[in-house]
């Protein structure tokens, strides 16, 4: 018996039981609510099915909430600038192809265009990274800055139009590559988070980056560079938004200023948190932070599945983030902890008359 | 003589010397630039303020939280719920102007309430418990209507519409007769608000525990003040403020839509640093939140003057102001730590 509990509080007590949990709660309403929720079928040489689309949507936001995950971990502070740069990134990609007018002739190789894309994204971390660990800066304030502009370069790159690339190649990134039953984003998604986790275990970045997350000062004075390291991780965090800024362009095959990456800043911080990691920094579990994005991407589809419209989603979501908060809270523990205190004493005295 | 004036102002005040200097630099630059557009009347001053009157509320209440070192960033939903509500209640549902301006005030002040519990008695971050609000309200509005709705009640459009003259600063048009700038109630009521928080911050009893909360949270609870109750009094007012910011934005759109004020609460709080504002807490001041709103507002104007550029340039030029500022603070923060650690 003694076994059975001690097993129990070992699987409650585990980092990755709380995401693995919301996780399943959201899955087991939608298989009640859908019966074919795990169906997946091949159609056309390509796997359909709610899952398959989970994945893939999640994708994205896999990779943000693994840049997102190490920006907490390292400075305690989240980066809410993240959506903006991918829509610069975006628009950097599609300008180098075709220039200020939608066309379906690139006017250099595809890759050097990603590429672009892709650095554009990690000047704006870089940028981010110098505001809060050169100067000090609140990591919130420091990307308010780029979430206010980053939308406006974006636009100011693209002068204000929609532009589209009107080319087969350019929606494999975003969609399906022909032959391959699996969407794409899926296997990007999979080598940015493998080639990070194998860097944070291989070397000894990782503990670094939680040795500067719990406490700088004393990471400076073991004799770590803790300025260098919160600048590597907001660069990071702007490369990571560059690779799913590709990402989402490629699904759509223009940029929209204007919505590309909408608030997937905030979808990403919410993995984080739901991932169990704490958002005051040290610790953190990048599995955690997947799981936390593919619940978020889970609930988002089973929300529009059961008719929500996207206008109405935000209250479900916002519920969602309450509740979690709250059970993290350990105030709230402690104030249950003293209702129930309080509930006993006063039972003890009613038996003691 | 520098080194005088430098004394005499401490560093806050400095930041906010900075900003109204900024903003008068701007503002002469604009009349001479555009002078042949009449820049120079009356006027134009007077529609900064009537078009960021919605701002200028929300900035006050922003500048509020922001000295207790927190950060509200669901008002521009807020914001849209309440012009959403309004709209709603008076045309779908034939609520009188006066009883539905109430209920939304109310709203308001509950949205503050339950924000703020969370915030000061279960100690969650502010930035996680209000992106919870900012996407509740924002869902909500979506819950109430997804259409537009625009206001026809008539007593409504009877205090948007009321047009209050100056007495003074007038200028003669081309048949000869004078014509006198005007106000509209808006303006009234965030210049109202603007002074009642300046008095109450710089007062009452309440105010100076603001600034020591914010300033050190462990010395004011040694100090014997009540750190949970005033955090939450201030997210309540907050929440009040951001209500009425949404009835005075109203009375300026006349109607609701769930994407308005996006990028609302961005504003108000690029104003509030701009305006001298430390995000760290502790240091603030409503008035230099006003000139952060009128600098933002002077954007706009340049760029309607100009005719050429396109709305995003304002959202580049805020960005660069904000960080220009945001740099100046923190320089002004290390030199201080600096001076402090060369004395002891």
């Amino acid at each position: 018996m003694m076994k059975v509990k001690q097993v129990l509080k070992r699987v409650t007590k585990h980092s990755l039981f709380f995401p693995l949990t919301c996780l399943a709660i959201v899955l087991i309403i939608n298989l009640i609510k859908t019966p074919t929720f795990f169906r997946i079928s091949l159609n056309n040489g390509v796997l359909y099915g709610y899952m398959m689309d989970i994945l893939n949507r999640s994708s994205e936001l896999i990779i943000l909430a693994v840049g997102m995950t190490l920006v907490v971990a390292g400075s305690g502070g989240t980066d809410i600038s993240v959506g903006a740069v991918s829509s610069v990134a975006g628009a950097v990609t599609i300008f180098a192809l075709v220039g200020s007018m939608s066309s379906d002739t690139y006017r250099m190789p595809y890759g050097l265009a990603v590429l672009l894309g892709v650095l554009a994204g990690m000047v704006c971390g870089a940028f981010n990274g110098f505001l809060v660990a050169k100067l000090r800066i609140q990591p919130m304030v420091a990307t308010l800055i780029l979430f206010t502009a980053g939308r406006g370069i974006a636009q100011v790159i693209t002068q204000g139009f929609i532009l589209y690339v009107r080319k087969e190649q350019f929606k494999y990134l975003g969609n399906f590559i022909p032959g391959v039953p699996i969407p794409t984003p899926i296997f990007i998604a999979t080598i940015v988070v493998v080639i990070t986790v194998l860097i944070l275990k291989k070397t000894a970045l990782g503990l670094y980056i939680q040795a500067v997350g719990i406490n700088s000062k004393a990471a400076r004075l073991v004799g770590l560079n803790s300025t260098l390291f919160t600048f590597l991780v907001y660069t990071f965090s702007g490369l990571c938004a560059g690779i799913a800024g590709m990402i989402i362009t490629s699904r759509v095959y223009s940029i929209d200023a204007n919505n590309a990456g909408l608030n997937i800043e905030l979808d990403a911080i919410l993995a984080v948190a739901i991932g169990g990691n704490s958002l005051s920094g040290g610790k953190f579990s990048i599995a955690g932070s997947i799981i936390g994005a593919i619940t978020i991407q889970a609930l988002t589809t089973s929300l529009y599945a059961m008719k929500v419209t996207a206008d109405q989603l935000p209250v479900y979501k916002a519920i969602v983030v309450i509740i979690i908060v709250m059970i993290q809270s350990t105030e709230l523990k402690r104030m249950v902890k003293s209702l129930h205190h309080k509930f006993l004493c006063s039972r003890e005295r009613r038996w003691a008359k | 003589m520098i080194q005088r004036i430098r004394n005499r102002l401490s560093d806050n005040t400095f930041l906010l010397f900075i900003t109204i200097c900024l903003f008068i630099a701007m503002y002469i630059a604009g009349i001479i630039i555009y002078r042949d557009n009449n820049f120079g009347r009356f006027q134009v001053f007077l529609n900064l303020f009537i078009s960021n009157a919605g701002l200028i509320v929300a900035a006050v209440g922003m500048t509020m939280v922001l000295i207790t070192g927190g950060i509200d960033i669901s008002i521009g939903s807020v914001v849209a719920m309440t012009c959403m509500l309004l709209a709603w209640m008076m045309e779908n549902k034939n609520i009188g102007a006066l009883p539905a301006i109430i209920i939304v005030l109310l709203i308001g002040i509950v949205f503050g309430l339950v924000q703020g519990w969370l915030i000061a008695y279960l100690k969650i971050q502010p930035f996680i418990v209000t992106l919870a609000g900012m996407f509740f309200a924002r869902g909500m509005t979506a819950v109430i209507s997804s259409d537009i709705i625009s206001i026809k009640n008539e007593t409504f459009l009877a205090i948007a519409n009321a047009k209050i003259y100056l007495p003074f600063g007038g200028y003669l048009n081309r048949k000869g007769t004078m014509v006198y700038p005007y106000l509209y109630p808006s303006v009234i009521i965030g210049i109202v608000v603007l002074i009642l928080i300046y008095m109450m911050l710089k007062y009452t009893k309440f105010g100076r525990s603001i600034y020591a909360v914010g300033g050190n949270e462990q010395s004011a609870l040694l100090m014997g003040l009540n750190v949970k109750r005033t955090k939450l009094k201030v997210y309540v007012l907050n929440g009040f403020l951001a209500a009425l910011a949404g009835f005075v934005f109203c009375l300026n759109t006349s109607g609701g839509f769930v994407e308005q004020a996006k990028g609302f609460e961005m504003e108000a709080i690029a104003a509030a640093v701009i305006g001298g504002t430390l995000l760290t807490g502790g240091v603030g001041n409503v008035i230099g939140s006003l000139f952060g709103v009128l600098i933002k507002g002077t954007i706009e104007t340049f760029i309607t003057f100009q005719g050429t550029l396109s709305s995003w340039w304002t959202k580049i030029v805020i960005a660069a102001l904000l960080c220009f500022f945001i740099i100046l603070q923190s320089i002004l923060v290390f030199t201080k730590h600096k001076r402090r650690k060369a004395i002891t």
